[in-house]
């Protein structure tokens, strides 16, 4: 039976942790993903998990000790923000591509600079090459659940790669709302035990981990990794399923919302979704035929799945929450176009960089963008293909 | 010696057959890796002039000199990297220090 609460996104996720009782945490904080470790250590000193708890002095430190424990043949698992995530950027490959299965808990937050707190995908997109498996979520079932699913995702014997879950700081990891969580007994039999079938600890079969590549070795890895993250396609809808089959929510690499005869859609990620429905539904009571696809995983990016999801659309706009300063789109977008592009019948594309340092989004922004979709999909004119929305701007005709 | 599985490992193989993240499963396998090709100068050892005085063994950095019986061999070139302290520090001039 699931058990009806309330609580923010970081509690949601430190209590899938405390349920899965990792044997490392290693943490240093940031906000806004602060709370996770906080919450955690909470729990361990209460004796609700026994997990080996260390404080290190540094995100370069968290990951690295994480990857010691996981090459030792532990569940080791971190939480992290913004600046914290990029300054593991140096073991978030290392990690990735010894093969090793660490969880990450991230609280998705802007980028310096101008220094700011607030949401938007600036860290985890710069992170989107490391060889993680990135999950995104909505809300705090979401991230919650999406949590439960990161382990068994990771150590798959196919797949063998370190996820990160991500959430958004403060929209989703402060704000309290209704949730449902599952029994404790439920969580563990649906995520398992980690039985790796190496691990540096296993004195019968000594193990070196993460050796020198010279040339004409490391193409040969770099292969393997690239085909376990395809690999990770099949596994994560294995996974979403049985925890359909055991928990009752659905998940997939993507959801789409009234996309049956949608002529016009949006693609967006996370908390945007919800405002963006109510866009969609706005419209549709006026007659209009449009929908929206919400990207759960992006990395394995589900480019297939997406453009056959988007081949009856006459215009799209993607929502991108980051700006890559690649003056052609963030990389939502960029991902969009690369699966679209070799259809015979595709979408007219547009990217609208938005939300950036924790900018609203709001229903009527939503209908706006909708509302030119309409005009693209009269008209097969796209105008300016990459913009931007929400700023104070001079230019009129960039709103 | 116990045969090492590493030892099959050769750059010829194709992705499928390296274990994930290349991770090496069984000890002791550097006695593989011959370092002797890092090699730019090379040493020789002129019987002729050595004395055994032994004075090589001691300094040489990489434990190529091997001794038996109380007397020096020739080089281990699978691992001596040509550095030349041998030839420096011998008194009687019993070993050349050339290009390889």
């Amino acid at each position: 039976m699931s058990i009806k609460d309330r609580m923010s996104g970081n509690e949601a996720i430190a209590t899938a942790m405390r349920q899965i009782n990792p044997d490392v945490f290693a943490m240093f904080p940031i906000t806004p993903s602060t709370e996770i470790p906080q919450y955690f250590a909470q729990y361990v000193a209460d004796g609700q998990a026994d997990t080996e708890f260390i404080t290190v002095e540094s995100e370069h430190s968290s990951l690295s000790a994480c990857m010691g424990a996981e090459a030792a043949g532990c569940r080791a698992v971190t939480a992290t923000s913004s600046a914290g995530l990029s300054y593991m950027n140096e073991i978030l490959y290392v990690v990735a591509s010894a093969r090793l299965p660490v969880v990450m808990a991230v609280a998705t937050r802007a980028l310096t600079g101008p220094i700011n707190i607030n949401h938007d995908y600036s860290d985890s997109m710069a992170e989107r090459d490391s060889g993680f498996i990135q999950i995104y979520s909505e809300n705090n079932q979401e991230a919650y659940d999406n949590y439960l699913q990161a382990h068994r995702i990771g150590e798959h014997p196919d797949v063998r790669l370190p996820v990160m879950i991500c959430e958004e700081g403060f929209i989703t990891s402060h704000a309290l709302e209704n949730i449902l969580l599952e029994e404790d007994d439920a969580v563990k039999k649906f995520v398992g035990e980690y039985h790796p079938e190496n691990y540096l600890l296993n004195r019968e079969a000594p193990l070196a981990v993460g050796p020198y590549g010279v040339s004409s070795y490391y193409m040969e890895a770099r292969v393997a990794q690239a085909e376990a993250m395809k690999a990770a396609k099949r596994v994560i809808l294995e996974v979403a399923e049985d925890f359909e089959r055991t928990f009752g929510r659905h998940y997939s690499f993507f959801e789409e919302y009234r996309m049956g005869d949608a002529e016009i859609a949006l693609v967006l990620m996370g908390s945007s979704a919800g405002t963006a429905r109510e866009s969609v539904d706005e419209l549709r009571e006026q007659g209009v035929k449009c929908g929206l696809i919400k990207v759960r995983v992006f990395r394995p990016f589900p480019a297939e799945e997406l453009a056959a999801a988007l081949q009856n659309c006459k215009a799209v706009a993607v929502l991108d929450k980051s700006e890559g300063f690649s003056a052609n789109g963030g990389p939502l977008y960029a991902e969009t176009a690369a699966g679209c592009v070799n259809m015979d019948k595709r979408p007219k594309l547009v990217d609208i960089v938005y939300g950036l340092g924790g900018r609203d989004f709001t229903v009527e922004q939503g209908i706006r963008v909708l509302r030119r979709l309409e005009k693209i999909a009269a008209t097969g004119e796209t105008g300016p293909v990459y913009t931007h929305m929400g700023q104070r701007d001079l230019r009129e005709e960039v709103q | 010696m116990k045969e090492l599985k590493t030892a099959k490992i050769n750059p010829t193989q194709a992705w499928q057959e390296y274990p994930a993240g290349l991770e090496i499963n069984e000890p002791g396998t550097s006695i593989l890796n011959k370092t002797g090709e890092w090699r730019t100068k090379i040493p020789y050892w002129d019987q002729t002039k050595c004395k055994q005085c032994l004075l090589c063994t001691p300094y040489c950095p990489d434990s190529s000199i091997p001794v038996v019986d109380g007397k020096r061999q020739d080089f281990d070139y699978d691992h001596c990297k040509g550095c030349g302290i041998c030839y420096s520090v011998c008194p009687f001039k019993a070993i050349r220090w050339e290009e390889v």
